[in-house]
């Protein structure tokens, strides 16, 4: 079935099954590999993306669920002013390790920081808790969304 | 990785090899090739790393596979500090492998330092020494008089000055230098090693660029998911896929059999077609036949009770023996006894496991592979397909994640499988989670059971360790094994460390530190019980029983354990900590200590805890190391240093053991198998290097395993319960 997306502020039309996660469609359909595969379970969070602005498992939306929302993929995120400066402190700080979650961690970084602008140590691990790092990046994903929010001195 | 380049035309003209000594009498073979790599217009080759562009940047190849570990960052730090070329100069690439042109190309054992130091710096030095030959050539000076600069050649005495790009082409028909030879920077030369340098890779991961396996895309790629047999090592005997042939997105269903696989069958069932999504989703229509007789009586269950009863027995071989230790326990004042155990543990790299391969009409074949060894890859595929290791093209990707998974290559072995089936078309085969659960190099679960004899002074005079691991005909399988040298064993003058084996079906290997984080765990453990039995604490034993300073023995005659080098990482975690080596007057609160050696490296580490309603709370982390006189990329080796801190902290808290039950792995998903999250992150890490002579060695390993100990010390010291087995658990 034919499926109309707005993928990044761009309309984007895929022939795809209603079912298929839009995780898979974003890979294999609209070849945009940032967005990760991690578990396919919503349990690791590397699949991250925002739909109208909220943190979503797109490995756990089906595109049907997406038709129509204001899709947003690690390709796209610096067009918001709050992904902007998450991508610039992750730049700054040198966040990644492998780098494999670190898709998923900026696109929660960035819903957290758009609907939380001054986020406290609590807000930071409930918007954040859900990513998995393997390599165990918490301590700079930590320093970067406080930099971000300006809540702490650039390094 | 857009498009398909082709087979990497390597040029073999000129190699030049030199076998060097380096670091602890370490011995390795460097070798330059004066033309390899793939062509970029107008690029000067000067040796097998270096390129010189027009404009006077520099290519810079990344041999090594990078696994997270800033391995792409650190080697080519090392060629451009001795071509005296600014950072900003630099363009990295990562090269292909091919161990004949750039040396060994692994990402395992923490290697990568001690083999490349010397190595590395001899490519940069002996493409900078050619540079200023073309320069003393053209202006008939003495190449002694001529210095270097970003990039330029200086004749101070005439003004006279050249870019490297303006003496790129002369310097290509220079003769190659001795590496052996050439001059080499003193440390306080350096201007990029040492310095705090960004992952290379870092602006493109943020902005979502393809780099790993699993981005790899090429003009026609299919896709294959695998049906594996749920035992590992039970044998495909049927399978129909009528149902899953009739959909339209499935091109091929390819039985892959065993053989040739690294460490045991690996026989599935491919599912070929133009979305993995699609592919996936059929599994289910597959009916497939396993026989699983000869796998089906393993499980967590009867190691435990065979682990028991082997306890209870002689045990099976001895490992060490120095003396008489039962002897010497007999007159021991005190007689100390622990029975200590760890679970069987997955890798679960975050990115699945994955390989793209290509079978090309001439019988070749091309991969696209996050491998951490890829020189095995090529032979496990040369040996397996029947084709020769030449016919084999690997391009390495960035890996998400390795954690000594992926020095396994299970995964290239099946994508050459089903390659050959539909050749000339490039194919992606992908674990999905539960796959790549069920189907790891497992770290092995083991059991220690300890008797230690203390004389009237507190001094340790006998020990013993009966260890009850995995074996297979009277040797231990794969990462199951345990050092002869094993401290305190090597100092202790009446001890004997022993072992049994239980058989299992599982296929076994390195987890990140491998053998190590398990034994730190076990052995620092008991020693902090044989401290309080001695009226003292554990870092007090430690130095005692250390003695003095002197180099003993490893298994590894490249390897000495040196007691000074331990004993000055001890008394600066102790005086960095402040441990003072007394309870906290604060309820719930304690601190707990732990040292171990590994990898070259020497670590010493101080974890502060909090308990409350049975829980942890790890409060901070002091990290005093060892790794000799360089740090050669600061900011990585903090990033390193914190990462292995925290995935230790994993192993000793969060991560439950691997279930086996009828054969068959039951740990499938991140709920059986829970990964670290930011909510047990430590609210502080501490790390400070002890300097000195010594030859600079890795990090990513040896920081690991003292941490696991500190943690079951500090539960100890702030509940007075002595936790024995992984992961710690109060209740």
């Amino acid at each position: 079935m034919s499926v109309v997306l707005t993928v990044n502020r761009r309309k984007r039309t895929v022939d795809a099954d209603a079912d298929k996660p839009l995780l898979w469609v974003l890979r294999e359909d609209l070849d945009m590999p940032g967005t990760k595969f991690g578990c396919g379970a919503g349990l690791c969070g590397a699949c991250t993306v925002l739909l109208d602005g909220q943190a979503v498992r797109s490995c756990q939306t089906p595109i049907a669920e997406a038709a129509g929302k204001q899709i947003t993929t690690i390709e796209g995120v610096t067009a918001l002013p709050a992904g902007q400066k998450v991508v610039d402190a992750w730049t700054r700080i040198d966040v990644p390790q492998c780098g494999y979650c670190q898709a998923g961690q900026i696109m929660s970084a960035t819903a957290l920081l758009t609907t939380n602008p001054k986020p406290s140590a609590e807000d930071i691990l409930l918007g954040m808790n859900g990513n998995i790092c393997r390599c165990a990046t918490y301590v700079r994903i930590e320093r970067a969304i406080r930099e971000a929010a300006g809540l702490e001195t650039k390094a | 990785m857009s498009a398909i380049t082709g087979k990497v035309a390597l040029s073999r003209r000129s190699f030049i090899a030199a076998s060097l000594a380096g670091g602890a009498a370490l011995t390795f073979e460097a070798k330059i090739a004066l033309a390899a790599g793939p062509g970029v217009p107008d690029a000067t080759v000067l040796n097998a790393f270096i390129r010189i562009l027009p404009d006077n940047s520099v290519i810079i190849g990344a041999k090594n596979p990078e696994i997270g570990q800033g391995i792409k960052t650190m080697l080519p730090m090392l060629l451009a500090d001795e071509l005296d070329v600014t950072w900003e100069q630099v363009k990295i690439e990562q090269t292909d492998a091919n161990e004949k042109a750039y040396g060994p190309q692994v990402a395992g054992g923490s290697t990568a330092t001690p083999m490349n130091w010397l190595p590395a710096r001899q490519a940069g030095a002996a493409a900078r020494a050619m540079l200023v030959g073309a320069a003393a050539a053209q202006w008939s000076v003495d190449a002694a008089s001529l210095k270097t600069s970003a990039g330029r050649v200086i004749h101070a005495a005439s003004g006279r000055s050249a870019t490297y790009a303006s003496l790129a082409k002369a310097a290509a028909a220079q003769p190659a230098p001795d590496l052996a030879k050439v001059a080499l920077k003193k440390p306080d030369e350096f201007h990029i090693i040492g310095t705090p340098r960004k992952g290379v890779d870092t602006p493109k991961i943020v902005r979502g660029e393809p780099l790993f396996g699993i981005d790899t895309r090429l003009p026609g790629l299919l896709h294959a998911a695998i049906v594996k047999c749920p035992a590992i090592g039970g044998t495909l005997v049927s399978h129909d896929a009528s149902a899953v042939k009739a959909a339209r997105e499935v091109v091929a269903v390819v039985p892959i059999s065993s053989g040739q696989c690294p460490a045991g069958k690996q026989d599935a069932v491919a599912i070929v077609g133009t979305s993995w999504w699609a592919v996936q989703k059929l599994r289910d229509k597959l009916v497939v036949q396993w026989d699983i007789a000869a796998q089906q009586g393993f499980s967590t269950e009867l190691y435990a009770k065979q682990a028991a009863e082997a306890l209870a027995k002689a045990p099976d071989a001895t490992v060490f023996k120095a003396g008489y230790a039962d002897a010497a326990l007999a007159k021991a004042a005190k007689v100390i006894t622990g029975d200590y155990s760890y679970p069987f543990l997955a890798h679960a790299t975050l990115e699945p496991q994955n390989c793209t391969a290509l079978w090309h009409a001439d019988g070749t074949a091309e991969f696209w592979a996050p491998t951490q060894n890829p020189g095995n890859g090529r032979k496990d595929v040369a040996a397996m397909m029947g084709i020769a290791p030449e016919a084999i093209t690997i391009h390495m990707t960035r890996i998400g994640g390795g954690f000594g998974r992926r020095l396994m290559n299970d995964y290239m072995v099946m994508a050459a499988q089903v390659a050959k089936a539909v050749p000339g078309r490039p194919v992606k085969l992908l674990f999905d989670r539960t796959d790549d659960l069920r189907n790891d190099y497992y770290r092995p679960g083991g059991w220690h059971r300890f008797t230690a004899g203390l004389d009237a002074s507190g001094a340790l005079t006998a020990f013993k360790d009966h260890f009850v691991t995995f074996g297979a005909n009277g040797k231990p399988i794969r990462a199951a094994d345990m050092p002869a040298s094993e401290f305190p064993a090597s100092v202790v003058p009446d001890t004997h460390l022993m072992q049994s084996f239980l058989a299992t079906n599982l296929t076994t290997g390195w987890l990140r530190a491998p053998t190590s984080n398990a034994m730190a765990f076990v052995y620092q453990s008991f020693m902090d019980e044989v401290a309080e039995a001695a009226g003292t604490d554990l870092p007090a034993l430690m130095l005692r029983t250390l003695g003095a300073p002197r180099d003993l023995p490893t298994e590894r005659p490249s390897i000495v354990f040196s007691t000074a080098r331990a004993r000055a990482v001890i008394e600066r975690v102790v005086a960095f900590a402040g441990w003072t080596g007394k309870p906290s007057t604060v309820p719930g609160k304690g601190r707990g200590f732990g040292f171990y050696f590994s990898h070259r490296g020497y670590f010493a580490e101080v974890v502060d805890v909090t308990v409350a309603d049975g829980a942890v709370k790890v409060d901070k982390v002091w990290i005093a190391g060892d790794i000799g006189s360089q740090i050669i990329n600061p900011l990585n080796a903090e990033h390193q240093a914190q990462g292995a801190a925290i995935d230790g902290l994993a192993q000793a808290l969060v991560w439950q053991p691997i279930v086996q039950e009828a054969g068959a792995v039951q740990t499938v998903t991140f709920s059986d198998f829970p990964l670290l999250r930011m909510d047990a992150k430590p609210a502080e890490i501490a790390i400070s290097w002890v300097k000195n002579d010594y030859p600079p060695t890795g990090l990513g390993e040896p920081t690991l395993p003292p941490v696991i100990p500190a943690v079951a010390n500090a539960i100890r010291a702030a509940t007075g319960k002595r936790l024995r087995s992984l992961p710690l658990q109060l209740a």
